[in-house]
Order: structure tokens, then C-alpha cells, then sequence
């Protein structure tokens, strides 16, 4: 298994060794944060400076960082929480923003997955009713970037707040939560080397945020619930090493090189605007992905057919919808993700089985493949 | 990785709060280990093997969790703990069946979690009826199924309290509410892995369990829904669909396989851990009583776990007392309110007064306490028990046999 190359870091990426150590000796320490006792005075040192930590990885006052069990909660608080009705979202949300506000308005992106900001320009205008818009940092499909700075600008002059899911963004992408200007940040540990159910929300100390959960008085009334200590750690723990950055982008240019050379119809999605440098979004024409996936799975790479949380359901990616791509294209695309810990190696192996895949598939009966892929 | 040899080294003080968290068993961490490290899977991944392995472990861990409280695995749904289990399953139902019942009954002795729900459903226009408690800490029943209406949709009855320990009459909580037609969801935050807890023969519909009681991790908790009769809630997080739609979000497979290794040691060593506890218990009740008039035992010692113990030393400030002794971790009342220094509200729904609910310690003991730390304890307090009694005034008067009740306190 160890042996595989993981490149699926987008769904969740291998814990650092830093943040295991910081969680080990927080689970052997013991204690609840709330406790008066030195027991319970330790594990709330080990809170504090992990919210330090993670709130130094987006440059916000750990007063404004609440943790809680991971990015979908954290964007559903944001999305509750702000106690907006009117509420605008991208089409290339997360489900767990999507779902929040069934209700909300859809604001459509371009063909390279750059959410349209005359089209929010407009919605905004539309109605006096102040409005929340949620867009996220990076796609978690394409890793494309949203123009952040220009929603914020535009929803301040409308009186509108704004919320960010930076799940697949933060520690991938230098980020300033001041400089950004939103009023809600959504992060998860696990996408950066932190452990799974541990996220935050960081909310400016202006913006309105009613509870969504009820009980002790946690997280300063905002998030009732015994702090999960050890994934507190270990988030903090990755937080620091994450803010050094992520920067995979030559061994992301060698992979897309590679792979549009062995098969010169195949389409990186989102190539010509700025993404994070780990995630490639790509078709290999006339091969459906799920195919790719568990061909390469057989090969020892591990890649995705869409988002980790709906994978296991065959259904077009609303993200690859969204930006106008054919469902025939759309059902050949898988995502490729790096992480903190991916190396040349791991890039060849799935270059070879690439390789080898579309060689197979190409000499036995191409156009025979694509016709079923119609079909579907 | 360093490997937990010992729970407690010397320097640290003798941990007696196992209802604020338990410290985790080392054999939980070591079946988790693997799962941070390895086996990092996201268990959503169905296109390879890492996300498989992961799935392995989380359902495992379910079953592992459902076979401790008598249900099937896929009546388990996890959660980032009891709180936030108990919020689903009391706002989860209440959304859900609102157009045609509207009706809540709980008790105040309820956790805070349980009560805020509560006072926010009331907020949205939700009824609630809130219990009193006997003088000994559980429910009249006769005063339950009064309660009960034809607008009745959930009774929330906690197994255990976190105070003071006494075990709720479930089967005949649960036989009324089956016989109106009532949902019956049950904290059992502090009861699971301590006491049998069986979701058929207790006819429970919902049930909340937090790993970091059980000696798991905190973080993550559980929540049982019933499937037959089925109970429907509407989720509180949406998102992925995880958790057959009833709370999404990647599911951290560590802590659920903790909570799933921490379940099936809790069943394995019921019994006699059980048995061992009461001894330890008695030990201290019976050292604390032979060398200490005037203490109190809160609330019903027979229907109590072993783990718990809440006393009041009459004639003692209890922040004082537990200022006193540095070398014990205890606490005044629940961990979340600790920071307060009002009065518990537990302790008053007993009509424990004012002054002795002042004067009360929860003890907690658990799976790593020892004998040697119980006798410890007994020192301890008696002997802080003992110097703050001296220098209290009333404590003078009462030797003297002047009736404390009597005197009228000049206006200042």
C-alpha cells in the first residue's frame, strides 16, 4: 500500500508527522479545556496555541478563529449563522454550501471556471435586500481561483456579506484574512496534513454569527461542544508547517505536459487561469473516468473521478456543468491532487500508467468506447 | 512515536473528573495509530484503495458501537460528539414531525446541551414541559406519564446524570413512551460502556454516546436512530450526504475507530470494572464517613454508577476546598459550567440548599484509578476538610449547637 502514489489530496491528504506528534502528546495529556483543575488548564494551553497557529496560517486574531469539526460545518455555521435570507453562492460550491441554503441564488461561472462577476454585479443590484455571497478560495474539482478581492469589493458596495470556503485554498495559497476582506473563512485540517474532524471558522469580530448548536458555552458561546483537543493540536501543528505554502506547480507542469503529449485531445481544465499549483482537472477523450480510476488503481496511483463525498455515485460533476463542458467530455475527466508530501516519483508512476491505459485503449476500439460514453 | 506506558506520572495531580473526560486507554490510541498514519484514507473515496481501508475502519467501528447498545450498525450515525448528538436528535425530530406534534417533555437535570435545545425550540414556538426530580435525582414516572399529551412527539430523559450519577428508570421511561406513541431519546453521554444499555428491551428510539467519556477520543460522538419503528429527523449538517443524509462532512476515520475500539473494550470489561469501581467507591464513602461528620451524599447511591460520587462537607466553601487540594483534579459540578460559580442546578432540582450545594465536590473515578489513589484522596480531604472547618465560624457554632437556620443575619 505505502508503496501506492497517492494523488488524491483534494479528498484528504496524509497526516504530517508534526501534527501526529502534536496529537499523540495531546491525547496522552489528557483532560477537558473547560475544567478549572491544572488537568483542564493544560488541555486549554493546547487549544490556545493551536488557535494561534491556525489563525497565524490566515492572518486573523485567534480571537476570530472557532474550531469545529470540519469544513462542512464550518460553512454550514457561516451560511446559518450570518442570518441572511437572501443568499447568492457560485455554482461551483461545495455541496456542503450548496445544500445549507437550498434556496440560495446561483451565480454562473465562465468556461474556465471563473465565477462571473457581472453576473454578481447584477444579482446584487437586483434586490435591496441585503444578501451573504459565497464563493469559495479554490475549486476543489479544478483548483481554478476565484477573484476573492473582486467579490468582496462588489458585495461591500451593496451592503452584502461575504463568505469564503478556503478549504482546498488554505495552506496552498498565501492567505490574509484581513487583506481578503470577508466576513467568513471556512477551513478544514485534513486537506493540508492536519487530521480529519477538525476545521475552523474564522469570522470577522463585526460580522453578525448566531449559533447553530446549543450546549456548554465552548468556542465563547459560538460553538457549544468539548473541544476535540488532539485534532485541535494537530491542526494547529500543520497550520504552522502549511503556512510555509504549497508550491507542487513544476511537478504539476511535468504531469500535464506529459499526459496532453500522450494524448494530444485531452483537456486541461481551467490551464489558462490561475489555480492552486496541486490539482489538475483532466479528460483522456474516449476513456470514461471511471474506468481511468480503476485502471490506475491497478497500477498503484490513486486519483478521483470527482469530489471525494460523492464518488461513489456516478453523476456528472456540477462543477465541469457549470462551466459548459459536454457530458461526454465532462464523463472522461478525473482530478489529480498533490500534497505536502508528493514527489517526482509519484508523478512518473502515474504518467505510465497513463500511458499504458490510454495505449490499451487507443489500439482496441476507441471510437467504440466513446459511443457508450454518449450513450451515458 | 512514543508509546503510553502510564496514564498519570508522580508529578501530576490524581485525576478524580472521569465525567468532565476520561483519559484516553492506550489500546485506543493504538488501533487509531494506524489510521493516522497509513491508512489516512478519506472513507468517501470509493475510486481507490486508500479510501476502502478507511471504509473498513469506520464501519467496523460502527458495528463495533452498535453491538454495545444492542442495535444494528446501521442505526449508528457519527457525529463530532454528544453535543452535538443530542442537538440533532431533539431538533432533528422536533423540525421534522412539527406539523403535526409540537410537544417536548425533558427534566432540568438534563445537560446544558439539552436544556439550551430545548429553550431554543421553545423560542421557535415549541412546547416543552421540563421534569422535576425526586429528592434523590430521578424521574417520577407517575409525573411522565401525566406530562404526556396527544401534541407529545419526544421524551429526552438523560441514562445518567454528570453530576451525580444516577441512573434514570429507562425500561419504564421507555415502556410509557412506547405505549403513547412518544419518540423516547436518551443522553447517554455518561451511561454507555458503564452500564447495560440494550435499545430493544429499554424500547430507546434515539441515543446520544461521546467517545472522550469512554476513554475514546473527543471529537467524535455517535447518535443511535431507530429504524424500526423509524424515527426521521431533518439533518443539521448538509453537505456531502454522508451518513445516509443525516449529518455530512469527511468522516475522521481515527476517532471513529477510536470510539469503536473504546466501545468493544467498554463491553469486554463492563462487568468487572463495574465491580471493581463500586469497591473503590465504597472505599472512599466509607473513609470520607469514618472520619468526617456532616457530609452528603447528592442523590440516589443504589441507582448510581460505581464511577461517581457528589458530596457536600457542610460548613465548607467547595471552591475553597478544591483550591486546598492541588495534588486532586475534581470539580464543583459539570466541566462546562465549572468556570461559574453559581450554584449547580442539579444539586437545587434535588432541593439541596443553597449553602450545601456550595459545599459539593463531584468525584469522578474511573478505569485508571487505583486503590492507593482513593486512599490518597481520603487523606486529602479530610484534611483540607478538617483545617477550613476550623477556621469557619459556622462550623464553630454548629459544635456549639446553635442552629445556624435560626440566626438572623444583620442587614449590612
Amino acid at each position: 500500500m505505502s508503496a501506492a502514489a497517492y494523488l488524491d489530496h483534494n479528498a484528504t491528504s496524509p497526516l504530517r508527522p508534526a501534527a501526529l506528534d502534536a496529537m499523540v502528546d495531546a491525547l496522552q495529556a489528557g483532560g477537558n479545556p473547560s475544567s478549572v483543575h491544572g488537568v483542564g488548564r493544560r488541555a486549554r494551553a493546547i487549544v490556545d496555541t493551536a488557535r494561534r497557529e491556525v489563525a497565524a496560517l490566515v492572518g486573523a486574531r485567534p480571537a476570530e478563529t472557532i474550531f469545529t469539526s470540519g469544513g462542512t460545518e464550518a460553512n454550514n455555521l457561516a451560511l446559518s449563522g450570518a442570518g441572511r435570507r437572501r443568499v447568492l453562492v457560485s455554482a461551483i460550491e461545495h455541496d456542503s454550501v450548496r445544500r445549507a441554503v437550498p434556496r440560495a441564488e446561483i451565480l454562473p461561472v465562465d468556461g474556465d471556471g471563473v465565477l462571473d462577476l457581472v453576473a454578481l454585479e447584477r444579482a446584487l443590484a437586483s434586490s435591496a435586500e441585503p444578501a451573504l455571497v459565497s464563493v469559495m478560495l479554490a475549486n476543489n474539482e479544478t483548483g481554478v481561483l476565484q477573484p476573492i478581492a473582486d467579490v468582496v469589493r462588489l458585495a461591500r458596495a451593496a451592503g452584502a456579506l461575504v463568505h469564503c470556503d478556503a478549504v482546498q485554498g488554505a495552506g496552498k495559497v498565501p492567505l490574509d484574512f484581513r487583506d481578503l476582506g470577508v466576513d467568513y473563512l471556512s477551513l478544514s485540517a485534513h486537506k493540508f496534513g492536519g487530521p480529519t474532524g477538525v476545521g475552523a471558522l474564522v469570522v470577522r469580530s463585526a460580522a453578525p454569527l448566531g449559533p447553530d448548536r446549543r450546549g456548554g458555552g465552548q468556542e465563547s458561546n459560538r460553538r457549544a461542544g468539548t473541544e476535540n483537543v488532539a485534532g485541535i493540536a494537530g491542526f494547529g501543528a500543520a497550520a504552522a508547517q502549511a503556512i510555509r505554502g504549497l508550491d507542487v506547480s513544476m511537478l504539476r507542469s511535468r504531469l500535464e505536459f506529459s499526459l496532453v503529449q500522450i494524448a494530444p485531445r485531452a483537456r486541461v481544465f481551467g490551464a489558462g487561469v490561475p489555480r492552486i499549483s496541486n490539482t489538475t482537472c483532466i479528460s483522456m477523450p474516449g476513456v470514461p473516468a471511471e474506468t481511468q480510476v480503476m485502471a490506475l488503481d491497478l497500477a498503484g496511483v490513486c486519483i478521483s473521478a470527482g469530489a471525494a463525498c460523492s464518488s461513489g455515485k456516478v453523476q456528472r460533476s456540477p462543477v465541469l456543468e457549470a462551466m459548459g463542458v459536454p457530458a461526454a467530455e465532462a464523463a472522461c475527466a478525473t482530478r489529480i491532487s498533490l500534497g505536502w508530501n508528493s514527489v517526482a516519483a509519484d508523478i512518473e508512476r502515474l504518467i505510465t500508467a497513463w500511458q499504458d491505459l490510454y495505449t490499451r485503449v487507443s489500439q482496441s476500439d476507441i471510437s467504440h468506447t466513446e459511443s457508450r460514453v454518449r450513450a451515458a | 512515536m512514543t508509546a503510553i506506558t502510564q496514564i498519570r506520572r508522580n508529578d501530576q495531580p490524581i485525576y478524580l473528573d472521569y465525567q468532565a473526560t476520561t483519559p484516553m486507554d492506550p489500546r485506543v490510541l493504538e488501533a487509531m495509530m494506524p489510521y493516522f498514519t497509513h491508512k489516512f484514507g478519506n472513507s468517501g473515496s470509493r475510486s481507490h484503495a486508500y479510501g476502502w481501508e478507511a471504509e473498513e475502519g469506520t464501519e467496523r467501528a460502527r458495528a463495533q458501537v452498535a453491538k454495545l447498545i444492542g442495535a444494528d450498525e446501521k442505526e449508528v450515525i457519527f457525529t463530532s460528539g454528544a453535543t452535538e448528538s443530542n442537538n440533532l436528535a431533539i431538533r432533528g425530530v422536533a423540525e421534522f414531525y412539527k406539523d403535526r406534534k409540537n410537544h417536548i417533555i425533558t427534566t432540568v437535570t438534563e445537560h446544558k446541551c439539552v436544556l439550551d435545545t430545548c429553550r431554543h425550540l421553545e423560542q421557535q414556538g415549541f412546547e416543552v414541559t421540563y421534569l422535576p426530580v425526586k429528592q434523590d435525582g430521578l424521574l417520577d414516572l407517575d409525573v411522565l406519564r401525566a406530562a404526556i399529551t396527544d401534541k407529545t412527539v419526544l421524551v429526552s430523559v438523560m441514562a445518567v446524570n454528570n453530576e451525580i450519577g444516577v441512573i434514570q428508570p429507562l425500561a419504564e421511561i421507555g415502556r410509557i413512551c412506547r405505549e403513547n406513541k412518544v419518540f423516547f431519546h436518551t443522553d447517554a453521554a455518561q451511561a454507555a460502556g458503564k452500564i447495560p444499555l440494550d435499545v430493544e428491551a429499554l424500547n430507546i428510539d434515539l441515543m446520544s454516546i461521546s467517545g472522550h467519556k469512554i476513554y475514546g477520543p473527543k471529537g467524535i460522538g455517535a447518535l443511535y436512530v431507530r429504524r424500526k419503528p423509524r424515527v426521521r429527523l431533518v439533518p443539521m449538517i448538509v453537505g456531502g450526504g454522508q451518513e445516509r443524509g443525516f449529518r455530512s462532512g469527511t468522516l475522521p476515520t481515527p476517532l471513529c475507530v477510536g470510539l469503536g475500539e473504546a466501545a468493544e473494550i467498554c463491553m469486554k470489561e463492563m462487568e468487572s470494572e463495574a465491580k471493581r469501581l463500586k469497591k473503590l467507591q465504597e472505599r472512599m464513602l466509607d473513609g470520607l464517613r469514618s472520619r468526617l461528620t456532616d457530609i452528603v451524599v447528592n442523590g440516589d447511591l443504589e441507582h448510581r454508577i460505581p464511577g461517581n460520587l457528589n458530596i457536600s462537607f457542610a460548613y465548607v466553601e467547595g471552591e475553597s476546598l478544591m483550591m486546598g487540594i492541588k495534588n486532586l483534579a475534581v470539580s464543583s459540578g459539570s466541566a462546562c459550567t465549572s468556570a461559574s460559580l453559581e450554584p449547580s442546578y442539579v444539586l437545587r432540582a434535588l432541593g439541596v440548599e443553597e449553602e450545601m450545594a456550595h459545599t459539593s465536590l463531584r468525584i469522578g473515578l474511573g478505569r485508571f484509578t487505583t486503590e492507593h489513589e482513593i486512599d490518597t484522596a481520603v487523606d486529602e480531604l479530610v484534611r483540607h476538610v478538617n483545617k477550613l472547618r476550623e477556621m469557619s465560624p459556622l462550623w464553630e457554632m454548629a459544635q456549639e449547637g446553635i442552629d445556624i437556620k435560626s440566626i438572623e443575619w444583620a442587614a449590612h
